[in-house]
């Protein structure tokens, strides 16, 4: 009977080594999909019931989590309210996760695959995992100027770093609190997210990176630059009538107020200083469709891929245009769209001496032990003019502060290089009033774009110079006085 | 110079001791990481359990050493882990659901050990169960067709398993298993002549003859009875396979074997169409994660799907005693203890338990190729490798790679009677392990002086 018997033994053995398969199949192989399955709700208490790492700006926890005494033993808690609310998104058990808080969960949970090392020691040392840390490269002082100066105005600022790339405010209004939607009580989180949902100006969506905009007189930059880069100077006269009949069509184009530029022609510099619609239009004729399609393109137009980490809606510039809609298009009008984050990218561009850095808001990844699990190195995006065109537009956009339509964002003992933009939106609706700026301008070390929709507090008779200059000129004197 | 050696037999008693200090370590420290693992403090009973758990190990291992002081030594250290690091879990779950499971459990594991210690001091000589072969089949019948009985029979979640006998509820069908391998192997040790006879062969396969059949056709009605009429898929399919691996360590043929294995599936086959129970088990493995089975309010998959949540919460490592959550499965501290132990214990836990089981059942298969008697090769073959595939029918149930049946892990998952039907099996493989590896009296070397090796002798020049 001892053949039988080893037989059997050996089938036992199988019959072992096929159980250990197959918890090996449930364990590892279908793990990944059996935890994202959205009916396992441990799911939510493992992620809900570890220490989730902060994020921070400058040094505070502008997002944290606290422990509480309810079954997810952690409350995410935002200190600074709706401050932070186009940074960090929300983190809620109803309603999921947006902003910082989703797109760098796998790192705030302690999960990601650049903390394995840190996992594995937490395994030896039995500590319980942490998730971690990540910095933003926001400057407080710029996100509240940016955060005070919009109000209960809707709109965006976006501040950048030219050199590095590094965004220094980035705030959308209206924003939402996101302590309404982290509570844990689902019903309280869900009627939060349906009120936050169905509010004017739809606070939950970032206007600085996933609305795009009429960038109006703030794109006649990129007209400009394409000029300069077709061999135009500063100097170059340019026709600039009061009214502007477009070929094959019936519209016209007009100066600002039905007013004059100052003469049949004007230089570059002063059509750009005095935001002279005319003469950009004809200007934009002059250079085709194709050659400011290039030069928006060179500026990051038209990429529908750019992260920082949070994902950017692309800005547009059609192409294929005729004539006339070309030269709607020089003037910021037409189908030209693009969101703030992109103007901002154009006034770093230009600041940098023609090259646009990449912009980013995460500086360090710093794991729960305070080591650095990965540092952000500014890279270059894009070059977009030469270092002379740069500088030549440069000097046309100091025209613009010292003595053109952006003269509100002056700033004492520093140069500022600015420029107005005023798109008319729908036919009846206020304008959107657009400013954007560097400073200083010598050695630039903040660019801003600010967007304030449909007019702000001043309605129908806002320009982008007296509503949108004055918030840049304090996100501006922010980080400068830093 | 080649001369067979006489070899000392180690009985490995001290062995055993030495397994036994790591077996109580192992569930005393589990004991104690679950309430590190819950409430960062070291339970205020550890001090109580580890004395009480140790008492009892000690208890039994003395009985051995009077008893059966040839005993195979590392069954009982197996044994007392697996029972501790169930208890652990049981204890964990309890602190989590406010139940308390764990005390009882305890309780049972007492009064098990007890009996396993009496089985060994009252049976001296497992040959004395062959004459109580067909004593043994009647006692089987009836604990299998128990819970059918109107008073003492229950109906506990669908299954007529349990009965309750003066406020203790007891599935018969654990304790049926060892009347039948006894019966087994009694009426095999005295049949195989016959059943091992020529029939006809068939396509190179010997099939026994018709008349032959009529005891696997009766085992076989029987199993079916259990699943139609107690709708128990596991015991059916438990007793089922005892009787055709006993079957074949009698015979030798293997077309017992495919026999058994066709009417088995034929059987199952039939039923799964025929009763709507049986099928929904089916419908709910199939098609565990589809949407229709999970939210079915009973017979679906929630349970499975759950189970299975778990384990892939515990990963390669596990969350830890005391870390996951394995409470959210229904019956996580019975029928799905693997699972929650699979989610604390990680595949590195789940692997070590499952080894530990091999290791005890493959210790049982030696006993049986070791000792003489062909009534003790088929008892203690049997009863390893019903253990064996009761782990198997369990764990590949909570896996998902068979239909979910209502079988208990031996020895981890809490339930009296499956505690004391394992603990029984256990004292019983002990005894015939020691038999198996007794050093035989009348083969001295000094009365064997040419090629007599005794079997528990092992030879080799020096």
């Amino acid at each position: 009977m001892n053949t039988p018997l080893r037989r059997l033994a050996s089938m036992v053995l199988v019959m072992f080594l096929v159980l250990i398969g197959s918890a090996t199949s449930v364990q590892v192989f279908q793990a990944n999909r059996l935890n994202n399955d959205p009916r396992n709700v441990r799911t939510l208490y493992r992620e809900f019931g570890s220490a989730r790492g902060p994020i921070v700006a400058a040094g505070t926890a502008v997002a944290s989590s606290v422990p509480s005494d309810d079954p997810f033993r952690y409350q995410r808690s935002y200190a600074a309210g709706d401050l932070y609310s186009a940074v960090t998104g929300f983190y809620s058990i109803a309603n999921g996760a947006s902003g910082l808080e989703s797109v760098e969960n796998d790192v705030l949970t302690g999960r990601g695959d650049q903390l394995f090392f840190s996992r594995v020691r937490d395994l030896l040392t039995g500590r319980s995992p942490e998730g971690a840390a990540v910095e933003t490269t926001i400057l407080p002082a710029a996100q509240q100027a940016a955060r005070d100066g919009l109000g209960d105005q809707q709109g965006a600022v976006v501040a950048i770093d030219p050199s590095t790339g590094a965004i220094l405010a980035l705030v959308s209004t209206p924003g939402f609190d996101p302590n309404q939607l982290a509570v844990h009580d689902s019903a309280a989180a869900g009627a939060a997210y349906t009120a936050l949902a169905a509010a004017p100006g739809n606070p939950l969506r970032s206007n600085a990176t996933r609305e795009r905009y009429a960038p109006g007189s703030t794109f006649k930059l990129i007209t400009a630059a394409a000029a300069l880069s077709a061999g135009y100077t500063t100097a170059t006269p340019l026709s600039s009538p009061r009214e502007l009949a477009l070929p094959g069509s019936t519209a016209t184009i007009q100066n600002f107020g039905g007013e004059s530029c100052g003469g049949d022609t004007v230089s570059l510099a002063d059509a750009l200083r005095i935001s002279c619609n005319t003469a950009f239009a004809q200007l934009g004729m002059d250079l085709g469709n194709d050659a400011i399609a290039a030069q928006a393109a060179a500026f990051g137009f038209g990429d529908d891929s750019l992260t920082i980490p949070l994902a950017v809606v692309e800005s547009v510039v059609p192409t294929g245009l005729d004539a006339a809609q070309t030269a709607q298009s020089a003037i910021g009008q037409r189908d030209v769209q693009a969101t703030p984050l992109q103007m901002a990218m154009v006034a770093a561009g230009i600041a940098n001496g023609g090259v646009v850095m990449r912009p980013y808001l995460v500086a360090t990844v710093r794991a729960a032990d305070l080591s650095v699990v990965s540092q952000a190195s500014p890279q270059q995006y894009s070059v977009a003019m030469t270092p002379a065109n740069a500088a030549a537009l440069r000097d046309m956009m100091l025209g613009v502060v010292q003595s053109g339509t952006g003269k509100a964002a002056q700033i004492p003992g520093v140069q500022v290089a600015g420029k107005t933009g005023t798109a008319q939106t729908t036919q009846g609706a206020a304008p959107n009033a657009w400013f954007t700026a560097f400073a200083p301008a010598d050695a630039p070390r903040v660019a801003v774009a600010v967007l304030v929709e449909h007019g702000g507090s001043m309605g129908n008779d806002a320009t982008g110079g007296q509503v949108a200059a004055p918030i840049a000129k304090a996100v501006m004197e922010a980080v400068l006085a830093q | 110079m080649a001369t067979v050696q006489p070899v000392r037999v180690r009985a490995g008693r001290g062995v055993e001791l030495g397994l036994l200090a790591l077996a109580l370590a192992l569930g005393v420290a589990a004991y104690a990481l679950v309430g590190l693992g819950t409430s960062d403090r070291v339970p205020a009973g550890v001090l109580g359990y580890g004395l009480g758990m140790t008492g009892l190990a000690l208890a039994m291992h003395a009985v051995v050493r009077w008893r059966a002081p040839f005993a195979d030594p590392v069954i009982l250290p197996i044994v007392v882990a697996l029972n501790g690091i169930g208890l652990a879990m049981i204890y964990r779950l309890d602190l989590a659901e406010g139940s308390t499971f764990a005390n009882r459990q305890l309780v049972w594991t007492a009064i098990s050990m007890v009996l396993a210690a009496g089985t060994l001091i009252a049976l001296r000589d497992h040959r004395t169960l062959r004459r109580y072969t067909y004593t043994a089949m009647v006692v089987a019948l009836v604990l299998i067709a128990s819970p059918l009985l109107p008073v003492v029979g229950q109906t506990i979640n669908g299954a007529q398993i349990w009965v309750r006998v003066g406020g203790v509820g007891l599935q018969p069908a654990e304790l049926a298993k060892i009347a039948l391998a006894v019966f087994f192997a009694g009426y095999l040790v005295t049949n195989r002549d016959t059943l091992t006879l020529a029939g006809p062969r068939v396509l190179g396969v010997a099939l026994p003859r018709l008349r032959d059949l009529g005891p696997i056709l009766v085992v076989w009605g029987a199993s079916l009875a259990v699943l139609v009429l107690q709708r128990d898929l596991g015991t059916s399919l438990l007793l089922f396979g005892l009787f055709v691996a006993m079957l074949y360590l009698a015979t030798e043929r293997i077309s017992w074997v495919l026999i058994g294995a066709t009417l088995f599936g034929a059987g199952a086959t039939l039923a799964a169409v025929t009763f709507p129970h049986v099928g929904a088990r089916f419908d709910g493995w199939l098609n565990a994660l589809s949407a229709t089975q999970y939210d079915k309010p009973h017979g679906g998959s929630y349970q499975l799907v759950q189970g299975l949540f778990g384990l892939a919460n515990g990963g390669l490592f596990g969350t830890g005693w005391g870390q996951g959550r394995p409470d959210i499965v229904p019956y996580a501290e019975s029928d799905f203890i693997i699972s929650s132990l699979g989610e604390e214990l990680g595949l590195t836990g789940l692997v070590a338990l499952l080894l530990l089981y091999a290791i005890l059942t493959e210790r049982g298969m030696r006993t049986a190729i070791g000792v003489r008697d062909g009534f003790g090769k088929l008892l203690a073959g049997g009863l390893a490798f019903v253990m064996a595939f009761q782990v198997f029918v369990v764990v590949g149930g909570v896996t998902r790679l068979i239909p979910l049946t209502g079988l208990t892990t031996p020895f981890l998952a809490y339930g009296g009677s499956s505690l004391l039907a394992n603990w029984v099996i256990v004292a019983l493989l002990l005894r015939i392990s020691d038999d198996a590896r007794r050093p035989a009296p009348a083969l001295r070397p000094a009365l064997t002086p040419a090629g007599g090796t005794p079997v528990v002798v092992s030879g080799g020049a020096p």
